[in-house]
């Protein structure tokens, strides 16, 4: 292939990439959108998107044995990145998920489980603790901090969700959007080119949609 | 709390088309899925349940193909089940776009199965869905009382045909123990007379396990879905005939809903 791709869909054989490639094409009907774990392309593309499904040692394993690590986190340096679920956790330093993995460590933040969290925290009532898990479904993400992937987008906007691992949002300093789950969750993290989401945007109607077009148009400028 | 209640429509398939069975026999034509899953989704559907009721062997190409279809054209969650046996049945339909696959009958032949699938695949795609019928009423306190304390309900396959002796309340736990990331509850005894779930047996279910349960069987009026929710005490509730017919739009159910303190997204 000669010409690079607009954007390259990261696959490492876990599962489900069509909805997200689908999403990409319907937002960017011209764009050449690309599905494959071929590391060249990748450091090729316009942008990149690292998405992510199933447990994170599996999808990590699968990551660092197609030589995907050093790619993403050279791509995390230098053009517009957008993790999604797996792929937001696969971008911190460690996950508290399979007795603990080691992932990206492009955040310095930890992956955490709800029921954990959820046990620890003193302030929470009985019913807070017997929250469900997975946090499945429609949440609100408060846009706590502006920035150009929520344009078009209203504030506490309802998106998909379906994680029982997450990154608590006071804790880290990247955070743009918060979702209320018994706890505060980073639903959204920024820094410079890099945008991460815990939930599916490409699973997340007109508003998923519309992230995802904020996404392709994005020249990968931010300052918080 | 801000994670809103799901509203379900369910599209049952044969051969490519929609269709809804009243018990399991009188078959209406309710036409073409991805046609009718795309009017869910502009309606604002929250999900989209597909149950695949193909017999042949041959119809399962064509399932496919429609779950291929429908993920492109609809941006919103999508479960398949029906006839899910095999973990080589999950990763294509998986790979077909569907975001989560239900398992009925093979889980109560092999429950191991659903610990595989959900070892591969994650809970967060498998969904055991259960299929219920009263063997003995709860005894009611008063005329009110629409949870009342006791009874039991079993597990029944083929269309509800064969009972397994199985507890549902027992079984429900045992699934999530097993990996099951949500239980999608079906009430063989109100499926398709539009009386309203069976809210005790909701109820029963929902309090035993610490995972998504969604109501299915009976909705007949927008009451009824407002029910599973605030009486049942469902995450989610799953409908069929009120929508396909055009009694009423989802967007409609989600308001009244809302309009009775119940979280929706809107």
């Amino acid at each position: 292939m000669t010409t690079a791709v607009d954007v390259a869909v990261i696959d490492y054989g876990m599962g489900n990439l069509h909805s997200v490639a689908k999403a990409l094409q319907r937002v960017a009907p011209k764009a050449n959108v690309w599905v494959g774990d071929d590391p060249a392309i990748i450091r090729r593309a316009t942008r990149v998107v690292y998405p992510g499904v199933g447990a994170i040692r599996d999808c990590m394993g699968e990551v660092r044995r197609r030589g995907l690590d050093e790619v993403i986190v050279e791509v995390a340096r230098s053009k517009p990145l957008l993790g999604i679920c797996v792929g937001m956790q696969g971008l911190m330093h460690h996950s508290s998920e399979n007795n603990g993995i080691d992932c990206l460590d492009v955040f310095p933040d930890e992956v955490v489980f709800f029921g954990d969290a959820f046990a620890k925290d003193a302030c929470l009532s009985s019913a807070q603790q017997r929250l469900k898990v997975p946090h499945m479904g429609w949440n609100t993400v408060q846009q706590c901090h502006p920035h150009p992937l929520w344009k078009g987008i209203k504030n506490n906007a309802r998106f998909y969700f379906v994680h029982s691992y997450f990154v608590g949002a006071k804790s880290c300093l990247s955070t743009v959007g918060i979702t209320q789950y018994g706890l505060d969750i980073a639903a959204a993290i920024a820094r410079d080119n890099i945008f991460a989401v815990q939930f599916h945007p490409e699973k997340s109607h007109r508003d998923g949609l519309q992230l995802l077009d904020n996404f392709m148009q994005w020249d990968g400028n931010y300052s918080c | 709390m801000p994670l809103a209640k799901r509203i379900i429509p369910c599209l049952d398939v044969d051969n490519g088309r929609v269709v809804k069975g009243v018990q399991f026999v009188d078959i209406r034509d309710a036409g073409d899925p991805v046609e009718v899953a795309r009017r869910y989704n502009e309606q604002g559907a929250d999900e989209i349940t597909f149950l695949d009721i193909t017999a042949s062997h041959e119809g399962r190409d064509t399932t496919l193909h429609t779950v291929e279809r429908m993920a492109s054209e609809v941006f919103i969650p999508l479960t398949v089940g029906g006839g899910v046996r095999e973990l080589e049945d999950i990763r294509r339909l998986l790979n077909a776009g569907a975001d989560k696959v239900a398992i009925n009958t093979a889980a109560i032949f092999n429950p191991e199965f659903v610990r595989e699938a959900a070892e591969r695949f994650g809970s967060q795609c498998i969904v055991v869905a259960i299929d219920a019928k009263q063997v003995s009423a709860p005894s009611y306190a008063h005329a009110n009382d629409q949870l009342g304390s006791g009874g039991r309900w079993e597990i029944f396959t083929h269309g509800g045909r064969k009972p397994t002796g199985l507890d549902a309340v027992e079984w429900a736990v045992k699934m999530v123990g097993y990996g099951a990331g949500e239980i999608l509850l079906t009430s063989m005894d109100q499926d398709g007379v539009k009386q309203g779930f069976d809210l005790a047996l909701t109820h029963r279910v929902c309090a035993a396990v610490n995972v998504p349960v969604i109501a299915s069987g009976g909705v007949g009026n927008l009451q009824h879905l407002a029910e599973g929710v605030s009486v049942g005490g469902a995450d989610a509730v799953l409908a069929a005939s009120i929508f396909h017919f055009g009694e009423y739009t989802v967007a409609q159910a989600k308001q009244y809903m809302a309009e009775r303190g119940i979280e929706m997204r809107l």
